[in-house]
């Protein structure tokens, strides 16, 4: 092996500066090889949470998107579906950050009645094997759990709050707080989408 | 040392899981199902090769006192594309492993292998070193998340083997990983010494 570089000032500083040039224009590189990619991962995520949440459309939710920004300085998404000029539904991406372990995204359909199509669960912490039953439990369709499930209700008619704070859905066991925390976001999307429709914009 | 020799001892003898203790933090934090250890041992293996093979090349030219941020700069690269590459063509892994991805870089292992063996040594034995760290170490975690995704949730490779209401669930938390972790070592060190 060749003799080793002594560590005088300016070997060090032209090491150091050749090793990082080399690193960052690789990286930049693969970053504009890749930023297509990732960018279309996450488009057909979100398409897909979308059309997962309301009835059949045929418009682009993604272009008619607008966001209402919330106290805390987060934003609400919302997604109208449309087939023909008629509006089927809304999907409203909302989210709490009172999870067991902070911020748990959702997206929620909602028909033009306000009742809800059905919802997806984006992104959460929540724990494995309790908090994550989140996902299939208010969707469950088996009727001797009827009042787990918060598809076709109305957050404006139905109380949609756990059981124990006097609401009418079964909380999922041993996960009381995602369990409130979820339908906290379900209740924050459906007031402000209630806000929006009563504005009549829509 | 021979070739083969090198590969047998980063594989098995010197395990960095079950022997080395090193890369705790991915083998406990990632391992609840087997799929999801494989990955993470896979991505750590192509980051280990590629920071070997980049470092024994040039170790001679980098003088000793920068030694060390040099390969930190030539990790973090390789880890920043895997993320990338990751996040691009295999997003539903990318977002189960999380935040472990990025955190390859401070894993002690890749850092480990640059300094004690690729710096030393000539390219072919550095593949080599690399390959069979990484190789044992995806073998390890993936042994570790086979275990506790069939404990925790009756499956083996997302394939159901009974219900998951008769799981433990303490496997798929962070106890479990403890727990499923330390028999494992004990077992394997049994093996080693019979």
């Amino acid at each position: 092996m060749a003799g080793k570089k002594e560590s005088t000032f300016i070997n060090m500083v032209l090491v150091l500066f050749i090793v990082t040039l080399v690193a960052s224009a690789a990286l930049g590189g693969l970053y504009e090889l890749t930023k297509e990619p990732i960018a279309a991962a996450k488009l057909a995520k979100k398409l897909k949470a979308i059309k997962e949440v309301v009835p059949a459309f045929d418009n682009n939710p993604s272009e008619e998107m607008y966001s209402v920004e919330m106290p805390s300085g987060d934003l609400l998404e919302f997604y109208p579906a449309k087939k023909g000029d008629e509006l089927v539904g809304t999907a409203v991406k909302t989210y709490t950050a009172n999870g067991f372990s902070g911020y748990i995204w959702i997206m929620v359909g909602f028909k033009p009645d306000g009742s809800i199509n059905n919802y997806s669960v984006l992104e959460h912490k929540e724990t494995p094997g309790l908090g994550t039953k989140m996902e299939p439990w208010f969707k469950t369709t088996d009727p001797t759990k009827a009042s787990c499930s918060i598809i076709g209700k109305n957050p404006g008619s139905n109380n949609l709050t756990v059981s124990k704070d006097g609401g009418e859905v079964d909380a999922i066991t041993a996960a009381t707080i995602s369990s409130r925390a979820f339908l906290e976001a379900v209740q924050t999307a459906y007031n402000e989408y209630n806000k929006q429709m009563e504005g009549g914009s829509k | 040392m021979t070739n083969k020799e090198i590969f047998l001892r980063g594989f098995f003898k010197e395990n960095a899981v079950f022997t080395l203790l090193l890369g705790m933090c991915p083998a406990l934090g990632v391992t609840s199902s087997a799929i999801n250890g494989l990955g993470m041992g896979l991505a750590t293996t192509f980051v280990l090769i590629m920071s070997n093979i980049v470092i024994s090349l040039v170790s001679s030219q980098i003088p000793d006192k920068v030694k060390i941020p040099s390969f930190i700069v030539i990790i973090a690269s390789f880890v920043t594309m895997v993320d990338l590459i990751m996040a691009g063509y295999a997003p539903a892994l990318h977002e189960q492993l999380g935040v472990f991805i990025p955190l390859i870089v401070v894993n002690c292992l890749v850092l480990g292998r640059a300094e004690a063996f690729a710096s030393k040594n000539k390219l072919v034995p550095s593949i080599i070193d690399g390959a069979s760290m990484g190789l044992g170490f995806s073998m390890a975690l993936t042994m570790l998340g086979a275990v506790r995704e069939f404990f925790g949730a009756g499956k083996m490779f997302g394939i159901t083997l009974y219900s998951e209401n008769y799981g433990m669930l303490i496997f798929v938390l962070a106890p479990g990983a403890f727990i499923a972790l330390g028999y494992l070592i004990a077992f394997i060190d049994k093996l080693r010494k019979a």
